[in-house]
């Protein structure tokens, strides 16, 4: 057992670190709406498949088929991003238009909200094996059948530290996962608009009588929540190189589960969270086995919560500059 | 009281416009189902055959290729046979046993169909297998391969394949024949038939004493990193998955990736072209495939190459896996229709001491309904192709 | 959060709600304000409806494309015995619960564990299954109902998960191949109960009476009192002296032995059991159905069941679509009625005048922050 584990920790570290980061980028979307609307919305998991899809038939319309080196990789998954960040954003912020906002102007309960938030869900998931994939895709009948995504980058190993090692893959995913929760960090503490989301997060009456525009607000977190699942789409096609209509729903329960660990409403949180999440699953795997991932995620949650009721770091958004 | 009839108008208004909706969609599916449906005023008798598998689900690639057999046999009977006509009723149960169970009601008490083909997958015939046999419906699958279901002592249950408990271990000796490992690797994706199926080939790598290790992933998920992890401490000279192609594919593709070259071999529920393209052309290269199915990839073999070209004439695509069950397993409910039996029982009858050449193989059934013959077909994917190298006592690995 | 809702009102999005609100909530108040003898005709004349709903007639409009008897039993039956279930938990106690496909589990775990190994008389599987998803709604509630709203919902959603996940993964009630030949139940006064699903239908409606009978019961007790007391607002519950986490658990205990009751009914039908049978997304269309219907009303409940239930398979025909339609249906109904078809009487009356009266609204959602902010300064101690 322990002869397992010294031989697994290494490349277990390094899977559970990748996978983990993209946990973090997703449990972004969770948490900031959950910070402001105290709502979980439960599509956010379709907001990541849109963005992942759209990266996709960009790369099919440019017509990439093998990897790419260099200046061309970087600027290929450059706008790759962009492109999803685009795509998840934008469809954060339909979302919102469309099944959330008419429930808020009627003040409906936030049971309500869930209710709709599952049906879009369920309506985006089987519009993708219906329409989008057979159609758009040009994969006639086979909507529910994953869709392989070009590969874009050789994967190098870069450094062998003893069995352990790390590839370009991991280091481009866990550096890029860094690089957006800083940025998004810095949104948050030090623009006007991040000033609004922190206060209305706090308290949404008083933030409305000291003018902060909520529907603004609530529109500005969708649309950065939803990029930063765009970032997260593109990272994973470009990890597992394969999509499909579902693609985004276990992905979105790790995530939710990760941003609920890390303390649901806090941004850093999010991120120690996702990266815990992906750890915990793949060192407990060394010991119990890969079937049981998902119990040991949920059993340390529950002991988590026992323990630190509104999580690791602690609940809402404010409260991420301490 | 002025706004409390306002309201109740109201009420019947909607409900009317609802009643008038529904009935106005009631009535345009049955007027769908029943142009398709009995269309026997020529006076000849119109038998109904069911056909029941996952024809629009995620695995109906295994099913629409045995259902399209099945539908050139039943064809082909149309067109000889001057008296009695058949028709292929398809029941779309997507693989899911809830919802082939109300459908096989229908099927029996509705439609009264005289016999089925299928249903495609075990979990399906499982709880299917006794409402036919209650309707003493006769049953013939070209695709479920659970051993489990010949042990039910149905009467009315018969399949033209071999089983699990069958292929798990032919290919276990075909590959310590050809590769002579000291360390496999099994893993599955905890699922009914991957589960049993990787049973079964542990099972016989151990009685050959080849150590054996073994590991899940979720079939949902994407990321198998942990158990490239433990496949690359094991070392193994051999990994069997079982399970479908699409996890394979991403498996495959992840293991290749994380260094591992050992040979990787998997069961029936992989023998899909499509296993290139989920794994990607290198990381595909050299997979091995068992199978109790036989696809006529350019066979020379006069009954196979006559049914590759009428099928590939009547729907446009080469017969792939179970097509020529699919077709065999029609040809036996034919044959006792065309022997003059109309009544399921009779078919029955005539189904146990059936005994000819299907395209497949030797189609004869034990008492247990389970196929005579047991033959477990090798297929390899060589430079993006599926090849057939042909039955596991006689195929070398290239 | 609704500063401009009343810009918005005059749009036809708003007037179709109100047509639509106006006519069940039409329904529901005449029924209300009908005498005693009326209702009870009603109550009967609902159980007679039941009765003759599996007639073939009804059948070939109801389900064209499918076995009518057959869905009547499952899907349709079972999602109204655990839409009442679910309902005592999410509609009555306010708990969010994602996890409640977990209590079906190991009521038909229990039915196939103890029919097959231990070949127990059903009736007493029954007792037993009911007893055992009770101790599991405990040993679940226990240590999560002191958690707060939506802590309480991904703790359950995780719970549903490892009761799958665990039966997959556990050779001694059969791993990933379930359970095969679980006996079905004796006969009853002469009714054979095998592969004809009428039987079952019968005593799911049986189920279904006695349940929703109990169900009223303790919603007009006490506890039912104590339950929307804590569904409106746990802080003042607890400082009005309702001990919340004792009346909490007890709306898992009985919504987890609802739960039981619909799984072992089920497996004691079907044959065969897999963890397959139990995924998420079923507990999803439970909710979904609770709170489409009229979440905390027993009529609301069981319409929305029944629709959930019979609707996709309404629509065969369209295949595919009908997943699709059903998705679309959820959004837009919540946009049109959030509160449900029949919403409960009470809650209509907090809720349904927020598109006139924003304050109504506002100290809903304002309630909701606040108690999440208290339970920030609990930790900043």
């Amino acid at each position: 057992m322990l002869n397992d584990f010294i031989n697994q920790v290494g490349p277990s570290t390094v899977g559970g670190l990748s996978i983990g980061a993209i946990y973090a980028l997703i449990a972004l979307g969770y948490t900031m709406v959950y910070g402001v609307l105290r709502l979980i919305n439960f599509a956010h998991s379709e907001i990541f498949m849109i963005g992942a899809f759209a990266a996709l038939f960009v790369i099919m319309k440019i017509g990439i088929t093998g990897p790419l080196t260099g200046i061309a990789l970087v600027g290929m998954l450059l706008l790759l991003m962009l492109v999803a960040m685009a795509a998840s954003g934008g469809a954060a912020v339909v979302l919102e238009q469309v099944a959330y906002r008419p429930l808020r102007r009627h003040g409906a309960g936030r049971l309500a909200a869930l209710i709709s938030a599952i049906g879009a869900s369920i309506f985006l998931q089987e519009l993708f094996a219906l329409v989008i994939i057979p159609e758009v895709f040009d994969r006639p009948s086979q909507g529910r059948i994953q869709v392989p995504v070009p590969r874009l980058l050789d994967r190098e190993t870069l450094l062998t530290i003893g069995n352990t090692e790390i590839r370009n893959d991991h280091v481009i995913i866990i550096v890029s996962a860094v690089i957006m929760m800083v940025l998004l960090d810095v949104f948050v503490n030090r623009t006007k608009i991040g000033r609004g989301i922190r206060a209305t997060s706090q308290d949404p009456e008083t933030a409305t009588l000291m003018g902060v525009n909520i529907d603004r607000v609530i529109r500005t977190t969708f649309l950065v929540g939803g990029a930063m699942a765009g970032v997260a789409a593109l990272l994973y096609a470009m990890e597992l190189e394969n999509l499909r209509y579902n693609v985004g729903f276990l992905l979105g329960v790790k995530a939710f589960t990760a941003a609920v660990l890390g303390g649901i409403g806090n941004l850093r949180g999010a991120l120690l969270g996702g990266l815990a999440l992906g750890l915990i699953e793949n060192w407990g795997a060394i010991f119990f086995g890969s079937e049981w991932k998902d119990v040991i995620a949920f059993t340390i949650l529950v002991l988590v919560l026992l323990f630190r009721p509104t999580g690791i770091l602690g609940e809402s958004l404010q409260r991420a500059r301490a | 009281m002025r706004s409390k009839i306002a309201r109740l108008g109201g009420i019947v208004a909607v409900g009317t416009a609802l009643t008038l909706g529904l009935a106005a969609c009631g009535s345009g599916t049955d007027d769908a189902s029943s142009s398709g449906g009995q269309s026997d005023g020529g006076g000849a008798t119109t038998l109904k055959i069911g056909f029941m598998g996952d024809l629009t689900g995620e695995n109906s690639a295994l099913m629409i290729p045995p259902s399209q057999g099945a539908q050139l046999a039943v064809d082909e009977f149309n067109a000889k046979s001057t008296g009695v006509k058949v028709e292929l009723v398809k029941y779309d149960s997507q693989g899911n046993p809830d919802q082939a169970v109300p459908l096989a009601q229908k099927a029996v008490t509705e439609d009264k169909i005289v016999a089925m083909v299928g249903p495609g997958f075990s979990g399906e015939s499982r709880n299917v297998g006794p409402v036919l046999e209650q309707g003493k419906i006769p049953s013939v699958t070209g695709s479920a391969t659970n051993p489990a279901l010949a042990e039910n002592g149905w009467k009315y249950w018969h399949r033209v394949v071999a089983n699990d408990a069958i292929q798990g271990p032919a290919i276990a000796d075909f590959l310590v024949k050809a590769k002579s490992p000291k360390k496999a690797f099994v893993i599955d994706d905890a699922q009914e038939y991957g589960v049993g199926l990787a049973d079964a080939v542990a099972q016989e790598f151990e009685k050959q004493s080849v150590a054996v290790e073994r590991d899940k992933i979720d079939p949902n998920g994407s990321d198998y990193s942990s158990t490239v992890t433990k496949v690359n401490a094991a070392k193994p000279d051999v990994i069997y998955y079982g399970g479908y192609y699409a996890q394979l594919g991403r498996l495959l593709k992840q293991l290749r990736d994380g260094g591992v070259t050992a040979t990787v071999v998997s069961g029936d529920g992989a023998v899909d072209i499509k296993l290139v393209e989920a794994a990607g052309k290198e990381a595909a290269e050299g997979a091995v495939l068992g199978c109790p199915c036989l696809i006529p990839f350019g066979s020379d073999v006069p009954e196979l190459k006559t049914f590759s070209e009428n099928y590939k004439a009547k729907f446009g695509s080469d017969p792939l896996i179970y097509a020529s069950e699919g077709y065999d397993a029609a040809t036996a409910i034919l044959k006792a229709i065309e022997a003059g039996n109309t009544t399921p029982e009779k078919i029955n009858d005539f189904l146990a001491t059936v005994d000819f050449k299907g395209v497949s193989k030797q189609i004869k059934f034990g008492p247990n309904g389970d196929i005579a013959a047991n033959i477990i077909h090798v297929y390899q994917i060589k430079d993006g192709n599926l090849d057939w190298l042909g039955d596991t006592t006689q195929a070398q690995l290239g | 959060m609704n500063a401009n809702s009343k810009t918005h009102s005059g749009n036809p999005l708003t007037s179709f709600r109100r047509a639509v609100g106006g006519l069940s909530d039409g329904v529901r108040d005449r029924w209300a304000a009908a005498p005693g003898w009326a209702r009870w005709t009603g109550y009967a004349l609902l159980i007679a409806l039941a009765v003759i709903a599996p007639h073939p007639a009804i059948g070939s409009f109801m389900a064209p494309d499918s076995h009518w008897p057959s869905l009547l039993f499952s899907p349709i039956g079972t999602f109204v015995l655990l839409a009442v279930g679910l309902n005592v938990v999410v509609g009555q106690a306010g708990l969010l619960d994602l996890g409640f496909v977990a209590f079906y589990a190991i009521g038909a775990y229990t039915m196939a564990v103890f029919g097959t190994k231990y070949g127990w008389n059903f009736w007493g599987v029954l007792i037993i299954a009911i007893f055992m998803t009770a101790i599991s709604g405990i040993v679940l509630g226990s240590p999560t109902l002191r958690l707060r709203g939506d802590y309480l919902a991904i703790v359950t959603l995780g719970f549903g998960e490892i009761v799958r996940i665990t039966a997959q993964n556990t050779d001694y009630i059969g791993g990933a191949r379930g359970i095969t030949n679980i006996p079905h139940p004796p006969t009853l006064f002469g009714v054979e109960f095998a592969l004809d699903p009428l039987p079952y239908y019968y005593l799911l409606v049986a189920a279904v009476v006695l349940v929703v009978i109990v169900a009223k019961r303790l919603e007009r007790s006490r506890v039912g009192r104590a339950w929307e007391a804590i569904r409106e607002d746990e802080d003042a519950a607890e400082l009005m002296g309702v001990p919340t986490f004792r009346f909490k658990l007890l709306a898992f205990f009985v919504g987890a032995m609802i739960g039981g009751l619909t799984g072992a009914i089920w497996a004691s039908k079907v044959i065969a059991i897999q963890p397959p049978n139990f995924p998420f997304i079923l507990s999803a269309t439970i909710l979904a159905a609770v709170v489409l219907g009229g979440s905390g009303n027993l009529p609301g409940v069981v319409i929305g069941a029944f629709l959930v239930a019979w609707l996709p398979e309404r629509f065969r025909g369209f295949a595919d679509y009908r997943i699709l339609i059903f998705g679309a249906a959820l959004v837009l109904m919540m946009a049109l009625r959030p509160e449900g078809l029949l919403p409960a009487r009470r809650r209509r009356n907090v809720l349904g005048n927020g598109e006139n009266d924003a304050g109504a609204a506002a100290t809903e959602s304002g309630g909701t922050t606040a108690s999440g902010d208290a339970g920030d300064k609990e930790v900043a101690k």
